[in-house]
């Protein structure tokens, strides 16, 4: 049976450090290739690297960062953070990302998606969502979280699969940081409208909100960061929780 | 032992080569027919669209050579495809070495088939020294049907076949180079037959 996917988030600062991180048995705190590396071996079925660097240094130094995750690890990975442009996605898939994630850049011109898709194929393109409930509404954010739109989540993600995205990678900015656990009506929503595949993030705090995610929020990935950088839920663990509880995980 | 990578227009290329690097074996990426003949052993991997693909094999008459070579072959995703009779995607005429029919998954569930998937009744060189129901992973929306060259057996929405064998030529649907140590081992597996 296909599995519910674990997938750790590293934020990458000028091509080197990863922000945040406490992990055991690394020998050099940061160091991304490393920390992918142990993720890969504590059994994550995948990883996506963002690059929070604003500089074009740093932009440069990312991809020569990707060029030595991609020769280390032997699952799949995802970069994102900033892509707006065809040459960036090709770029970064040449340097062997397995799929690239576009935020910003899609809402501002949703035509990318479709020139992504059709250049390198929907497989490696995953829409992120930032999206903040509101008035009712789950109202599409952009910058970081910055900037309101005039989108709102599900008609978004909707235009997107159209376009050609092959994933949504959905992100509650009400939920992101409580570790009060996930939002699972929307991820829901998403993830039974579109005939793709949706991975939640945003609010990972206990094992059980991941156990959530995947029943009550149908969420066929999960998402976190800290809670695995600080090692307060190591992934062994959570698979074997889950497992436990009949959801079907790679063990 | 020379390994050659088939260059062409695919995804998936410096996987398979960063791969193998970390078996220890320095492959060469090459679309000269030259180069390929004289190779031990040959990867033909693949990510994207079976037409244009056919389309661009055929144009360098690497179609011809791949049929021909008598090494042996691993064709990978797309690869495997490729090696069947004919693709639904674009209905497309491929290589014919399987006569075996490439179909698009029902839209039942989800399209593509993304992720981590078990594979089942495994046999053969391929496969020895991995476990039933190991987890491989996946990104098609097309699958190769159930058919006699089967050396495993995977489901979603319907059973098809992740692998298949015929004389020197190997092919799996998954992505050994993106497997954890299922995939390590395939790839072992594969440089030592």
């Amino acid at each position: 049976m296909l599995t519910k996917r674990i997938i750790p988030c590293l934020d990458i600062r000028d091509g080197k450090t990863v922000k945040g991180v406490n992990f055991v048995n690394i020998r050099e705190a940061g160091d991304p290739v490393e920390l992918g590396a142990a993720y890969a071996e504590q059994g994550a079925d995948e990883l996506v690297f963002l690059d929070i660097t604003a500089t074009i240094e740093g932009r440069n130094a990312f991809a020569e960062l990707v060029k030595e995750i991609a020769a280390e690890l032997n699952i799949p990975f995802t970069v994102g953070g900033g892509i707006s442009s065809e040459k960036d996605v090709s770029l970064l898939l040449e340097a062997g990302a397995d799929k690239i994630s576009i935020n910003s850049a899609a809402v501002i011109e949703p035509g990318l998606i479709d020139r992504i898709a059709k250049n390198f194929g929907s497989q490696c393109v995953v829409l992120a969502i930032d999206t903040r409930f509101d008035r009712n509404l789950w109202q599409v954010y952009v910058h970081g979280g910055r900037t309101p739109t005039e989108r709102y989540a599900p008609e978004w993600a909707k235009e997107a699969v159209e376009r050609g995205a092959g994933e949504i990678l959905l992100t509650s900015m009400n939920h992101d940081g409580t570790k009060n656990g996930f939002a699972l009506d929307i991820t829901k929503e998403l993830s039974r409208s579109l005939p793709i595949p949706v991975i939640a993030s945003g609010g990972a705090g206990t094992e059980e909100h991941f156990y959530d995610v995947f029943t009550k929020g149908e969420a066929d990935a999960a998402l976190a960061a800290s809670i695995f950088h600080f090692g307060e839920i190591p992934i062994p663990d959570l698979k074997k929780y889950l497992h436990e509880k009949h959801i079907t995980v790679r063990l | 032992m020379s390994v050659v990578i088939i260059k062409y227009n695919a995804g998936n290329v410096q996987s398979v080569y960063n791969a193998l690097k970390r078996l220890n074996v320095e492959a060469v990426v090459s679309d000269e027919p030259q180069v390929i003949s004289n190779a031990d052993k040959v990867i033909f991997p693949g990510v994207g669209e079976a037409s244009s693909a056919m389309a661009y094999l055929k144009e360098r008459e690497l179609d011809k050579l791949i049929k021909g070579l008598t090494v042996p072959i691993l064709g990978v995703c797309l690869g495997l495809q490729l090696m069947c009779a004919y693709s639904e995607e674009e209905d497309t005429e491929c290589l014919n070495i399987f006569p075996v029919q490439v179909k698009k998954f029902p839209p039942e569930d989800k399209v593509p088939h993304m992720g981590w998937n078990t594979v089942y009744n495994l046999k053969g060189k391929l496969f020895q020294g991995v476990a039933e129901n190991s987890y491989a992973y996946f990104v098609h929306s097309y699958y190769a049907e159930s058919n006699e060259y089967a050396v495993a057996e995977s489901h979603y929405i319907v059973d098809f076949s992740p692998a298949i064998h015929k004389d020197n030529f190997y092919a799996t649907q998954f992505h050994p180079e993106k497997s954890a140590e299922t995939g390590v081992r395939l790839l072992n597996n594969f440089l030592r037959i």
